[in-house]
């Protein structure tokens, strides 16, 4: 398909290498891994070399500290739970207002069932507080779940850091590092970090395969039980092709680290120069300073996401937003909330996420072609007059209820 | 990405009537920014035969909100204040070729935009008395603050009983845990608790309709229509019911007619409303014959 893609913080594209190490597990190898004959040897011996180089990649210690799930949301949920069912004393959770909804639903799901849980707030770059976390942290906490890097905005957490504190506590530490991992440098061995989560389709693997990094020692309570699949850490047969095609995919970030953190920060950084240059009252969100390489979340005042983005889709620009509408909520993001964005910006958020396929010219032409979007959706907008905003907007605009 | 029919696309791509009208004489501004919506209609009307003359709009919002305000501008050109008045959010939807369920708000808020700017040109206050809440029921397009206050209004106790009251949780019923816990808060404001498997309130309506009622019903809801399609030189006939596929044919001029899929689809609105579930209706020519080449 033609376009540009420029949404790779939702999904990536499945690398041809690695579909091609897949394929032969559909047909010649399509044994059971855990079957004795020759069929399933093979299979089970492609399976130990993914799980190493994921442990590569991850910079674990050992590679029978990796379980492959089936998603991320899986190992979030798998980790959490896990925590509080080998510490049934302990009732409280930490966790950030920033979270992705796979570890923020299922904690305020936890909380009808009793446990305590103290969701951080963050300043307006996204930061985090960390002399309010240590205030947080007791001999109450049974896991702090804190995401690596935000997935809206980029943004990182000091995860390594926070890891430390939590163990000084006694309490576990999980992080969901699923937009991270492939993007950044890791080397878990050397961290206090217990569980950590990944998602296969957010670095070129397929969709439905994750993993639950669970470090060697750590206490845990599998959610799947069954069959002794992951040494009965996750029961339910192999997604043999897909472990195999994370592999390989892990194996393809390491290689491209450090272009993730030199070349695609570099079209990053010249894609939101550019439009920030050409569009009036736009600004970036989040912490440029501290963020993934690839991501740009820029918000557009007074008009928004969704109408932006059905334009973009129309140019064969694909992208996402923070606007209410996309997820047909009536609030806008939660990230943008919880970072003080006011209305009049958060629903105009635009999240561009680049991969290492992407490249200049694409760059070039969403900087040519934003800056037309915006102003053709100002000139509907009963907040903007002109070239600025309506004197004041608050007035210019008074809704019989509000 | 949400499911927009080609003429929401058309409106919110190339909008009629967008942009400030000078010399308007009834503005109705509604909505919020922080609801990601809000709405600007400016109508000119003449005074002395109440006719709009010209209607034009600005909205922040998303596609349908933009489309939505051009529909409805094109709507009500021409009309006086009263012909006007009487378009329905439904009517803007379906000018639309309908509005996906979360997206129906959208409607509501043109046809609020519109009695605002009425009012405001006969000198009246224009005071909106619907507050919107979290989409529950995504079937129905229900949300939270209509199911609250019905179970509120009529002591409500069992799942039943809001999907008699609201329709919500009458189609493909994903939405009842989040319909219970709506039940277990607004209960325990009045000091009862929610306890499932609780007989509906309205016990004298049975749970379930056998099959001959349900054929009756569907029966009645077409013959309710049938005039307005024989008006039209048509007709529609039922030929069979097959759980949640109702087939029929389309008869005389209704055949082929280029209105046919949206005849159907209101039809098919309609029937969801009486039977109080999910159904899906099937127009087929030549009877059975082409209902099996249907049926991969």
């Amino acid at each position: 398909m033609e376009g540009i893609y420029f949404d790779n913080n939702a999904t990536t594209r499945v690398d041809e290498a690695v579909v091609e190490a897949m394929l032969p597990y559909f047909t010649e190898q399509f044994g059971n891994p855990s079957s004795m004959h020759s069929f399933g040897n093979k299979v089970g011996l492609a399976i130990k070399k993914a799980r190493m180089q994921v442990q590569e990649l991850l910079g674990a210690e050992h590679d029978s500290e990796i379980i492959f799930t089936s998603c991320g949301t899986e190992s979030d949920s798998t980790a959490i739970l896990s925590a509080l069912k080998a510490q049934p004393d302990r009732k409280e959770i930490i966790t950030t207002t920033v979270e992705h909804p796979a570890v923020l639903t299922l904690c305020t799901w936890l909380e009808k069932d009793g446990y305590k849980v103290h969701y951080m707030p963050v300043d307006e770059k996204g930061r985090l507080n960390l002399d309010e976390y240590k205030k947080l942290l007791s001999d109450q906490t049974a896991v702090v779940s804190v995401m690596w890097a935000n997935n809206e905005t980029g943004t990182f957490f000091p995860v390594v850091e926070m890891a430390e504190m939590a163990h000084a506590a006694g309490a576990m530490f999980h992080t969901d590092a699923v937009q991270a991992v492939g993007k950044v440098p890791l080397n878990l061995k050397e961290t206090k970090i217990d569980m950590l989560s990944v998602s296969g389709h957010k670095l070129h693997a397929p969709k439905g395969i994750g993993v639950l990094y669970l470090k060697r020692g750590v206490r845990f309570r599998p959610m799947l039980r069954g069959g002794h699949q992951e040494r009965g850490r996750r029961a339910g047969t192999e997604n043999t092709t897909s472990i195999v095609g994370l592999g390989k995919a892990a194996e393809m970030a390491m290689e491209a680290m450090a272009y993730e953190n030199t070349e695609v920060a570099r079209l990053r950084d010249k894609l939101e120069a550019g439009i920030l240059a050409k569009v009036p009252r736009s600004f970036v969100t989040g912490n440029p300073a501290d963020r993934l390489p690839n991501t740009s979340n820029i918000a557009f005042e007074f008009i928004e996401g969704e109408a932006i983005l059905l334009l973009l889709n129309k140019f064969g620009i694909a992208a996402s937003s923070g606007s209410a509408c996309t997820s047909g909520s009536l609030e806008p993001s939660h990230v943008m909330r919880a970072m003080g964005i006011p209305y009049t910006a958060a629903h105009g958020t635009v999240r561009f996420s680049l991969s290492r396929y992407s490249n200049e010219a694409e760059v070039d032409r969403v900087i040519a072609v934003v800056p037309e979007i915006i102003a053709q959706l100002r000139k509907l907008s009963p907040y903007w007059e002109g070239d600025g905003p309506a004197a004041e907007p608050d007035k210019a605009f008074a809704p019989t209820y509000a | 990405m949400w499911d927009y029919s080609e003429k929401v696309k058309e409106h919110f791509f190339q909008p009629r009537n967008a942009g400030v009208l000078e010399d308007a004489n009834g503005v109705g501004d509604v909505g919020s920014i922080s609801c990601g919506d809000a709405l600007r209609l400016m109508l000119k009307v003449e005074p002395e035969t109440d006719i709009i003359l010209d209607a034009h709009f600005q909205t922040f919002g998303c596609g349908s909100a933009i489309a939505s305000s051009s529909a409805l501008t094109e709507m009500v050109k021409g009309k006086t204040l009263d012909e006007a008045l009487k378009v329905s959010n439904q009517d803007i939807a379906d000018y639309l070729d309908g509005l996906p369920p979360e997206k129906m708000h959208c409607s509501v808020m043109g046809r609020e935009a519109l009695q605002a700017a009425v009012a405001n040109y006969r000198g009246e206050v224009w005071s909106d008395d619907h507050e919107e809440g979290a989409l529950i029921c995504k079937c129905f397009a229900i949300d939270a603050v209509m199911i609250e206050d019905t179970i509120r209004a009529n002591d409500l106790v069992s799942v039943e009983d809001v999907t008699n009251y609201t329709k919500a949780g009458g189609g493909c019923s994903s939405c009842h845990e989040g319909i219970e816990e709506i039940l277990v808060k607004v209960m325990a404001e009045r000091g009862e608790s929610f306890k499932p498997g609780t007989p509906s309130k309205e016990e004298a309506k049975p749970a379930g309709m056998t099959n001959l009622q349900r054929i009756k019903k569907i029966e009645a809801v077409l013959e309710s229509v049938r005039p307005q399609l024989k008006r039209d030189g048509g007709d529609i006939e039922l030929l069979d019911v097959d759980g949640k596929t109702i087939y029929v044919s389309m008869t005389g001029a209704c055949a082929g007619c280029q209105m046919e899929a949206l005849t159907l689809q209101g039809i098919q609105q309609k029937l969801m409303e009486e039977l109080k579930e999910f159904i899906k209706i099937v127009p087929t020519k030549a009877g059975a014959l082409s209902r099996a080449s249907c049926n991969p």
